[in-house]
């Protein structure tokens, strides 16, 4: 329990035994500790890994057997809350659902996996970022139902033609994987972002919803979907496989021919 | 038949209130840029490729052109046209990349000054070009 040993040491000590068919991998890591750091730094670790194994599993490794300082979310990791989106070789995936063996290099050449915070959200520490202006975007298309008049004696019904219209974006786990590989939000903070559209498509198309009309005088704003350049960057980063660009675009059209 | 009727202050469906520049300008940008393909590619068609490309080009020949009515109308709506769409374009630009807003706010400022100068000038000339002038 000496200071000394544990600033090097993983937070569960000593190294396990390398397993039957493990390659040596090096994971450079993108580091800002706010309390040490000026500017964020890049930092290597050599680790032996299955190609099994998943991106998440060489992140556990790292910090519970060589460094403990590695900051970073994860939760469920089985890419169902969303909580360990980053930027992993130049693209945002969820750490838990990118194989090793995907990014392997072909023939005897070592592999370098870069792993970056998704950008575009403030830093607060290595791999964890601040998500509350993504989330503030997100409250603000009020994602939820909104009715007026009377409730109904009964449950609101709706057809499964009804249902299918906005099934895509139900899938959302706010991971914020679009809303940060979207060039506009990078450059100018204010824009929804991805995520907050496809979270107001969500209701804006569901027929047992009566906020259609805010939502879209809210999306209809400078900073709504106007911006979008239709890049597709969304589309490509997104885990759930969500056509956000898609759903965009419906959006748009929605306010353009005044009808949804 | 039923009684369609809601309780006393029950809240109220908000009626719709849309600004819809931003709306107009995006379709702004795709109806005009169908207009301009068309009027762009036949202005470069007649003036580089047709009667011996640019070679022909003198005062001789614009002045001989704005004498109809319908090569002034074709240059005034390119002029116009790319203009705005060109301006526009550069706008969403601003907006996306100026960092603080007294940047984007004089860049803007830059942008519109020079596109009412050029639309202005453009104009002056296409409807008081004078064939006669001397020298």
């Amino acid at each position: 329990m000496t200071a000394t040993a544990e600033t090097s040491a993983g937070s569960r000590g000593s190294q396990p035994p390398v397993p039957d068919g493990a390659v040596t991998v090096t994971v450079k890591i993108r580091r800002y500790n706010p309390e040490f750091d000026d500017e964020p730094r890049w930092d290597s670790f050599d680790i032996p890994a299955l190609p099994s194994d998943r991106v998440l599993n060489l992140l556990h490794y790292i910090k519970w057997y060589v460094d403990g300082t590695l900051t970073f979310r994860r939760s469920c990791a089985h890419g169902i809350c969303g909580s360990d989106a980053m930027r992993i070789n130049g693209v945002n995936r969820l750490a838990c659902k990118v194989l090793l063996k995907d990014l392997l290099e072909k023939g005897s050449k070592q592999t370098t996996i870069t792993i970056e915070p998704i950008k575009g959200l403030p830093v607060n520490k290595d791999l964890l970022v601040n998500m509350e202006p993504f989330f503030e975007a997100f409250r603000a298309v009020k994602p939820y139902l909104v009715t007026y008049g009377n409730e109904p004696t009964r449950e609101r019904i709706q057809s499964v033609a009804d249902r299918e219209r906005f099934d895509d974006t139900t899938k959302c786990i706010l991971c914020a994987c679009c809303t940060t590989s979207c060039p506009v939000y990078w450059s100018e903070g204010s824009y929804f972002g991805p995520a907050a559209i496809v979270n107001a498509h969500r209701f804006i198309f569901d027929s047992r919803d009566e906020g259609a009309e805010e939502r879209l005088d809210i999306l209809n704003d400078i900073d709504g979907v106007w911006r979008c350049r239709t890049t597709f960057n969304c589309t490509d980063a997104c885990p759930r496989g969500i056509q956000v660009t898609k759903a965009i675009q419906e959006v748009k059209r929605a306010l353009l021919f005044k009808r949804v | 038949m039923s009684l369609a009727l809601d309780k006393p202050r029950q809240p109220r469906r908000p009626a719709a209130r849309r600004s819809n520049g931003e709306l107009y300008s995006w379709l702004f940008m795709r109806l005009s840029g169908l207009l301009l393909v068309v009027l762009v590619l036949g202005h470069l068609f007649i003036m580089n490729i047709l009667d011996g490309g640019v070679h022909k080009i003198n005062f001789g020949f614009v002045a001989g052109r704005w004498a109809s009515p319908f090569w002034q109308f074709w240059d005034l709506a390119m002029l116009w046209l790319a203009q705005i769409h060109g301006g526009n374009g550069v706008r969403t630009v601003i907006n996306d990349y100026a960092r603080k807003d007294s940047t984007r706010f004089w860049l803007k400022m830059l942008l519109y000054v020079s596109m009412v100068l050029i639309v202005s000038l453009g104009t002056f000339v296409i409807f008081t070009f004078d064939p006669n002038i001397s020298n």
